[in-house]
C-alpha cells in the first residue's frame, strides 16, 4: 500500500480522552494509512479557525476535529464550542475557495480504537472524491 | 529569536517495536538538516537508564534549549522525560515528545514507506514546535494542611481517618443528620457476613478516636472561594449559623441513590414484590425455615438489571447488583437450605472474588435462566395470592417457563444523587450518565479538573463497598502528596492575555466556567486578566477573542503553527 496516494489528514485530538483513543488503534495494530497526522490539544475547544486554514494550506487535504463527546473533563459544552470553531473555519475556507468539506468532526472517546480507523478510511475516502487541489481553480 | 536555538534529537528504535516498521536512522538524516537542531541520535530504548544519563551528558555538553524524544506514547514517558530535562538544567516545558510507536509504527505495520515518511514529518514538526516553546515555570503555591471531606458515608468516613492520620485537618461535612450513609443500612455483606451497621459503627468509632477529625452533621456547604491549596469553605447547619474554614483539598464523596422501580415494574407494588435492598434487611430464619418480613418463603425469583442497561433509563450497568444478589441468595439458602429460588438473568457479572458466591449459590441449588434483552420476565399476581413469573430461558432451546414464587426480588443499581447546588458549588464536571467525572478512570482516577477538588466512592460511578473504599484512599493519597510538602506547584500551561492586544470586550470572561478571567485596568487600559491559579488550561477561551489577544502557553500559535507547517511537504 503505498501511503501518497492517500489524502493527508491532520487530526485534532485531545489529550485526555481521544489520545488514548488512537494510541489504542496502534496497541491493536489497527491499521488507517500513514498519512493522517495527529496533533494533541487538551480540549478540542482549543483549537484555532485559523490552524484548520493553516493545515489546509500547507500540505493536508483534510483535518479530522476529534471531539470529546460528552466525556471532556474541562468543557461540559466542548461540542458546541467545537462545532462552532469547525463552522467559523468552514466559513474562513469558503472564502479562500477550499471546499469546506475537507474539515469535519467527530466525537472520540478513549477506547475509540475502532471508530477512529473507521472514520479514517471514510474521511479520506471522502476526500478522495473531491477535486485533487485543494484551492478550486 | 535572535539566537538559534540548539536542539537535540532522540528517536528511539524500541527495541523493535519502531525500528521493524520506520527506518529510524532515515529519520535521523531528515531532521539532521534542520537549523535550531544540534544533533540527531538513535537509541535502542530511550527510557533506559543508560540513555537517560547520556541524554543529560548532552543536554549539559551541548548547552541545549530544547529536546526532541521521539519514541512512545507521551502517555507513558512524558514525565519521564521532563524529569531528565530537569535534572539536566533544561526546562521541561522545552521538551517534546513525539509518538511514534502507538501512532506511527504499530498502525503501519503494513508501510514501511509511509511510517517512516510520517516519523519524518512527526519529528520536523516537533522540532520546529520546540523552536517555539519558552522556559515555563510552575507556580508555587503555599497549602493548608487540612481537607473537606463532603459526605459521611463508608467512603467519606473512611477518608476522613485517612487524611486525619497524614497529620492533615479535616472537616467531615453531611447533610443527613446520621452519619453512615447507604452502607449503614445494609444487610450481610460479602465476604464475611458482616452487616453495614457494624462496619459503620467501627468506622465511628475510629473516628471519634481522632481529635482533628471536626465532624458536621445536618450541614451544606453555601460557599467556596479561593483557589488550589487555599479554599475557603462555608457551611451552614442545622440552625442556620455558618462556619467558614480554610481548606487545601475538597474530597467530594456524596455517594449514590438506590434505583427505585416504577410502579408495575416487573410488578413492583404488588405485595411479595421487593428490591433487594428490603429483602436482605428483611430476611430470617425460623426453626430452620426462610422467612421475608415474618412470612414463610418457599421460593423466590431474582430479576436481574431492573431499571440497568436500559436503552431509555440508565444505559449503564451498576456493576456491584450481580454480586450482591448472588450473595443474598447464598445468605438465603444457608438460612434455609431447602428454599428454591431462581435467578432471571440478562448477563452475570460476579467479577474478581465474586465469582466465589456465584460458585457457591450454584451449589446450594440456585438455578440460572438466561432472558433475552428484548424478552424480559413478566411478574404478575397468580391465583391464591402466590406471585406468578413468566420467563423463557434462553440456553435452554427457549423454553417458556412459569414459576410460582412467594418473594420476587427486583436487582437493582444504583443512580446518580441530585446535588445541583454542590455540583455549581464546585464546578464538578458532570458525565452524560449524572454521575461526576474524573480526569481519567486509571490514570487520574479521583481527580478532577478542578486542582485539589477529588471524587471517591459512588459519586463517580456505582462500585461496591470495597471499590468505594479503595477509591476514598486514593483521594487520601492524592491529598497527601498535594497538600503535606506545604507547597505545591500549579501547570503553568495556562492561558495568557497579552494586554497590548486586548480591547477588553469581555467575551473571555463570559466563555470561562471556571470565572478565572476578570476586568481589570491596567495602565489605564480596560484588560481581561487570566488568574493562573484557576484556569484550567483547557483554551476554551482562545477562539472567542477577536483581537487573538489570548493565548495557551505551552500550546501557543506560534508553537501550533511551526508544528503544522513541517509535518508533510506542500506538493507542487
Amino acid at each position: 500500500m503505498a501511503s501518497v496516494s492517500h489524502p493527508r489528514i491532520l487530526v485534532f485530538s485531545t489529550t485526555n480522552i481521544s489520545d488514548p483513543g488512537i494510541d489504542l488503534a496502534g496497541s491493536r495494530h489497527l491499521h488507517y494509512p500513514a498519512s493522517v497526522f495527529t496533533l494533541s490539544v487538551p480540549c478540542s475547544s482549543a483549537v484555532r479557525p485559523g490552524w484548520i486554514v493553516d493545515a489546509l494550506e500547507h500540505g493536508f487535504d483534510g483535518v479530522f476535529v476529534a471531539a470529546d463527546g460528552d466525556e471532556c473533563a474541562l468543557l461540559a459544552d466542548c461540542n458546541q464550542r467545537t462545532a462552532r470553531l469547525v463552522s467559523l473555519a468552514q466559513a474562513q475556507l469558503t472564502e479562500l475557495g477550499i471546499a469546506p468539506q475537507r474539515v469535519t468532526m467527530a466525537a472520540l472517546c478513549s477506547v475509540c480504537a475502532e471508530p477512529f480507523v473507521n472514520h479514517m478510511r471514510e474521511f479520506s475516502a471522502k476526500l478522495a472524491a473531491l477535486d485533487p487541489a485543494v484551492h478550486a481553480a | 529569536m535572535t539566537q538559534k536555538r540548539r536542539i537535540g534529537v532522540f528517536i528511539c528504535h524500541c527495541g523493535g517495536n519502531i525500528s521493524d516498521y520506520v527506518d529510524v536512522a532515515a529519520v535521523r538524516e531528515a531532521v539532521s538538516d534542520m537549523g535550531e537542531v544540534a544533533f540527531a541520535e538513535t537509541s535502542m530504548f530511550a527510557c533506559s537508564d543508560g540513555t537517560q544519563q547520556d541524554m543529560i551528558r548532552r543536554i549539559e555538553e551541548e548547552n541545549l534549549d530544547g529536546l526532541v524524544v521521539a519514541s512512545c506514547s507521551p502517555k507513558l514517558h512524558l514525565t519521564t522525560f521532563r524529569g531528565v530535562s530537569r535534572r539536566a538544567g533544561l526546562n521541561p516545558f522545552q521538551y517534546t515528545q513525539v509518538n511514534i510507536r502507538e501512532q506511527c509504527s504499530w498502525a503501519h505495520t503494513d508501510d514501511r514507506v509511509g511510517a517512516t515518511q510520517k516519523a519524518t514529518g512527526l519529528v520536523r514538526g516537533a522540532v520546529a514546535r520546540t523552536a517555539q516553546s519558552s522556559a515555563l515555570v510552575p507556580l508555587p503555591v503555599e497549602t493548608t494542611p487540612a481537607s473537606l471531606v463532603v459526605g459521611g458515608g463508608v467512603t467519606g468516613l473512611r477518608a476522613a481517618i485517612g487524611l486525619a492520620d497524614l497529620g492533615l485537618d479535616v472537616h467531615l461535612v453531611e447533610r443527613a443528620e446520621q452519619l453512615g450513609g447507604q452502607v449503614a443500612s445494609l444487610g450481610a455483606t460479602f465476604p464475611d457476613q458482616r452487616e453495614g451497621r457494624a462496619m459503620i459503627d467501627e468506622l465511628l468509632s475510629e473516628l471519634d478516636a481522632r481529635a482533628h477529625i471536626a465532624v458536621h452533621t445536618e450541614s451544606t456547604i453555601t460557599a467556596k472561594s479561593g483557589s488550589f491549596g487555599n479554599y475557603d469553605v462555608t457551611l451552614q447547619g442545622p440552625n442556620g449559623q455558618s462556619v467558614t474554614t480554610r481548606v487545601g483539598s475538597i474530597v467530594v464523596a456524596t455517594g449514590a441513590a438506590s434505583y427505585v422501580p416504577e410502579p408495575g415494574e416487573f410488578g413492583f407494588g404488588l405485595a411479595g414484590v421487593v428490591t433487594l435492598e428490603d429483602f436482605t434487611r428483611g430476611i430470617e430464619s425460623h426453626a430452620g425455615r426462610l422467612h421475608f418480613r415474618g412470612q414463610p418463603v418457599r421460593t423466590v425469583v431474582y430479576v436481574y438489571c431492573v431499571g440497568s442497561r436500559q436503552e431509555n433509563g440508565n444505559e449503564y450497568c451498576s456493576k456491584y447488583c450481580c454480586s450482591a444478589a448472588v450473595h443474598a441468595s447464598v445468605e438465603a439458602a444457608d438460612l434455609d437450605p431447602a428454599v428454591r429460588q431462581y435467578h432471571l438473568y440478562r448477563d452475570i457479572r460476579t467479577y474478581g472474588r465474586h465469582e466465589l458466591s456465584y460458585e457457591a449459590s450454584r451449589r446450594r441449588g440456585s438455578v440460572y435462566l438466561k432472558y433475552a434483552d428484548d424478552d424480559p420476565p413478566v411478574v404478575e399476581m397468580g391465583e391464591g395470592g402466590r406471585l406468578r413469573v413468566l420467563t423463557t430461558d434462553r440456553l435452554t432451546e427457549s423454553t417458556p417457563l412459569q414459576i410460582d414464587a412467594d418473594v420476587v426480588v427486583l436487582v437493582t443499581g444504583l443512580v446518580p444523587q441530585q446535588n445541583a447546588e454542590l455540583t455549581s458549588l464546585l464546578h464538578l464536571p458532570l458525565g452524560s450518565d449524572g454521575f461526576y467525572s474524573e480526569i481519567h478512570p486509571k490514570l487520574r482516577p479521583v481527580e478532577t479538573v478542578v486542582d485539589g477538588v477529588l471524587i471517591a466512592g459512588t459519586c463517580q460511578a456505582p462500585k461496591t463497598i470495597s471499590e468505594s473504599v479503595a477509591s476514598g484512599l486514593a483521594a487520601v493519597t492524592q491529598s497527601g502528596a498535594m497538600l503535606m510538602r506545604g507547597v505545591a506547584e500549579l501547570d503553568p500551561q495556562v492561558a495568557v492575555v497579552d494586554h497590548d492586544a486586548c480591547t477588553w470586550c469581555g467575551a473571555c470572561a463570559a466563555v470561562c466556567p471556571y470565572e478565572a478571567i476578570s476586568h481589570q485596568v491596567i495602565s489605564a487600559r480596560d484588560v481581561a486578566v487570566i488568574d493562573p491559579t484557576v484556569c484550567k488550561g483547557c483554551g476554551g477561551c482562545v477562539s472567542y477573542c477577536e483581537a487573538g489577544a489570548i493565548d495557551l502557553l505551552g500550546n501557543t500559535d506560534a508553537q501550533v503553527r511551526a508544528l503544522i507547517e513541517n509535518l508533510v511537504e506542500v506538493r507542487a
